[in-house]
């Protein structure tokens, strides 16, 4: 065997268990947290703060979720919101209607959503930039028009009434307050947990390489159009979910649900949290709920108030709360190297 | 063997590609050169599927690539750099090889495993050492200078086994002795991977001190191959580079 031979030999095991602590970090990472909000509960009787945290949950998936198209695949969709919508109505349907156990109309809305997905995304993701955004838009308007419209499926403007009926499985009820947190937070970490995976995946950083340079990508073999329309249903996946626990918290869906503002909203977290730092999109959502519930009681000016935080965030730091936090640490580090 | 038969490409009314009919030996290194305009990148974005041709066919042993798309062209081998350094900014030196070893081993969509495999780490460090970029693994392409973000883009084509390599314009944006430096690892590789290699060249002294085999285009059409003695003496080629009034006594 040859130096070089010897050299290659010794850093596949090195490979592979650096991957494999990568993975345990982030299972351990994902293990605290859910242990930290599991305890809550228990240390405080505030059921406006596990209110809080279920409507993060909700967010948070969706905000991620989106952020694997637009901060990883470099694809701006202005509809990913539909999926959010889709979510809630597929899933406040599906019990409402037919009576099924709590996990298979998850599941039963999760492969609705792959399927309308798949055909969306099939359409959307062979265009580009602007026309990609604004045709994910024209999507959403639809699906939005489809749920106002037919008021005898979805209710109409006052979405589904009566509340989504909830029977209990494995001892889980989702009607008991803290089975709903403990649900919603279950579903956040291991949604988390299963975004990451993707972004550290080999896949992950055939998304980066479409980002940067999409016509080089398809000239080393990749198949950009399956890729992206992967990631879409993919994404919008993780965005039913959301949308799934948002429906289950407010016992119901609403059109606000699949409307616009619901993808504008993202987009915001995402400004607001960052798009580089796979954490950024949850710090984001985290800081617009605040400011949301902080505001909104403070004066009925919510919208100058939040405009003028996104004027901070694009102007002042021209970057998300979380990017500027991770260059801040780099550029401290590198001086620090340097002065030692 | 690389076989062009009677290619034809055109936009509207300019003929880009005019029935082109060439062969390229395994094993062959050949430069295209030619006017501006003369259908050089036309050519080379006809051959790896970046444009449709009209007619004609591209026969990479016996199979015809016309028509294909960039992704399956590529697996057929064949392999390309861009006359701009066509690179990933915010990868790694080290990440993109990696990533561009998955795609060609058809891993780049694998999600149940973590970045990188170790079954792609070989084929990935070889073509770093190539092309001496292994130590400048951990940098991000977009922070790499001007000849080592080509070198990159050359690794990047290297990198995925091709059979046939085209280099459009290796030396592009670059000084005297980058020049000389870039197209001397050219005939390296050449000659260390046993490869076809095709460029696209400007310069005529590199063209000449290297290629043994030279193909002239002109407004899409073919005005000469052969070796650069022959090609030097050719007096169409002269006209065309110099113009009728110049080419007395003039040699390229």
């Amino acid at each position: 065997m040859t130096e070089l031979q010897a050299e290659q030999a010794a850093v596949v095991p090195r490979i592979e268990s650096q991957s494999q602590r990568s993975r345990y970090r982030d299972v351990l990472i994902a293990l605290v947290a859910f242990a930290v909000l599991a305890i809550l509960p228990m240390l405080t009787g505030s059921k406006a703060l596990l209110d809080f945290v279920i409507r993060c949950s909700a967010f948070g998936l969706f905000a991620t979720s989106l952020n694997l198209l637009v901060g990883f695949t470099g694809m701006v969709s202005f509809g990913h919101g539909m999926f959010f919508g889709l979510g809630a109505y597929g899933f406040g349907l599906l019990m409402q209607r037919t009576g099924l156990p709590v996990p298979v109309g998850f599941v039963a809305t999760l492969v609705i959503t792959t399927l309308i997905a798949a055909a969306i995304g099939a359409i959307c993701v062979r265009l580009k930039e602007i026309y990609f955004a604004f045709v994910t838009l024209a999507f959403q308007m639809l699906i939005h028009s489809t749920i106002l419209s037919w008021v005898s499926l979805t209710g109409g403007d006052q979405g589904l009434r009566g509340g989504i009926p909830r029977p209990a499985f494995l001892g889980i009820d989702l009607s008991n307050h803290v089975h709903l947190y403990i649900t919603s937070c279950a579903l956040l970490v291991i949604g988390l947990l299963l975004m990451r995976q993707i972004a550290q995946s080999p896949f992950g950083y055939t998304l980066r390489m479409i980002r940067d340079n999409a016509t080089r990508a398809s000239f080393i073999g990749i198949d950009v159009w399956r890729a992206k329309l992967t990631i879409f249903v993919l994404a919008a996946l993780f965005a039913s979910t959301g949308g799934i626990i948002m429906a289950l918290f407010v016992s119901g869906a609403y059109p606000e649900f699949a409307y616009w503002t619901i993808s504008g909203e993202g987009i915001f977290i995402n400004m607001l949290g960052g798009v580089t730092t796979f954490l950024g999109p949850m710090v984001g959502t985290v800081l617009l709920l605040i400011l949301n519930d902080t505001v909104t009681r403070l004066t009925e000016y919510y919208g100058i108030v939040l405009g003028i935080v996104i004027l901070f965030f694009a102007i002042g730091l021209r970057k998300g709360l979380m990017d500027f936090v991770v260059e801040w640490y780099a550029r401290r580090r590198a001086g620090t190297g340097e002065r030692g | 063997m690389l076989e062009i038969r009677s290619l034809s490409k055109s936009f509207g009314g300019v003929k880009a590609t005019d029935n082109v009919t060439l062969d390229f030996a395994d094993g062959s290194l050949t430069a295209v050169i030619g006017p501006n305009g003369a259908g050089k990148s036309t050519f080379f974005n006809l051959i790896t599927g970046a444009l449709r041709p009209d007619a004609g066919q591209i026969l990479l042993n016996g199979v015809d690539m016309a028509g294909r798309s960039p992704p399956e062209i590529v697996r057929y081998g064949i392999g390309r750099a861009f006359q701009v350094a066509s690179i990933f900014p915010s990868l790694t030196v080290e990440e993109t090889m990696l990533a561009a070893v998955c795609a060609d081993q058809r891993r780049a969509s694998v999600l149940h495993r973590r970045f990188p495999l170790a079954e792609t780490r070989d084929r990935a460090e070889h073509a770093m050492e190539l092309l001496g970029l292994a130590g400048k693994r951990n940098r991000t392409a977009a922070t790499l200078s001007h000849g080592d973000q080509k070198l990159l883009d050359i690794a990047l084509a290297l990198v995925l086994d091709p059979k046939v390599l085209l280099l459009d314009e290796p030396t592009a944006g670059m000084g005297t002795e980058e020049r000389w430096r870039m197209i001397d690892k050219v005939k390296e590789l050449w000659e260390t991977q046993k490869i076809t290699v095709v460029f696209i060249e400007h310069d005529m002294d590199i063209v000449f001190k290297i290629a043994p085999e030279i193909v002239v285009l002109c407004y899409g059409r073919i005005l000469a191959t052969g070796t650069p003695d022959a090609i030097r003496g050719n007096e169409a080629v002269i006209e065309a580079y110099l113009g009728t009034e110049h080419h007395a006594g003039v040699a390229i």
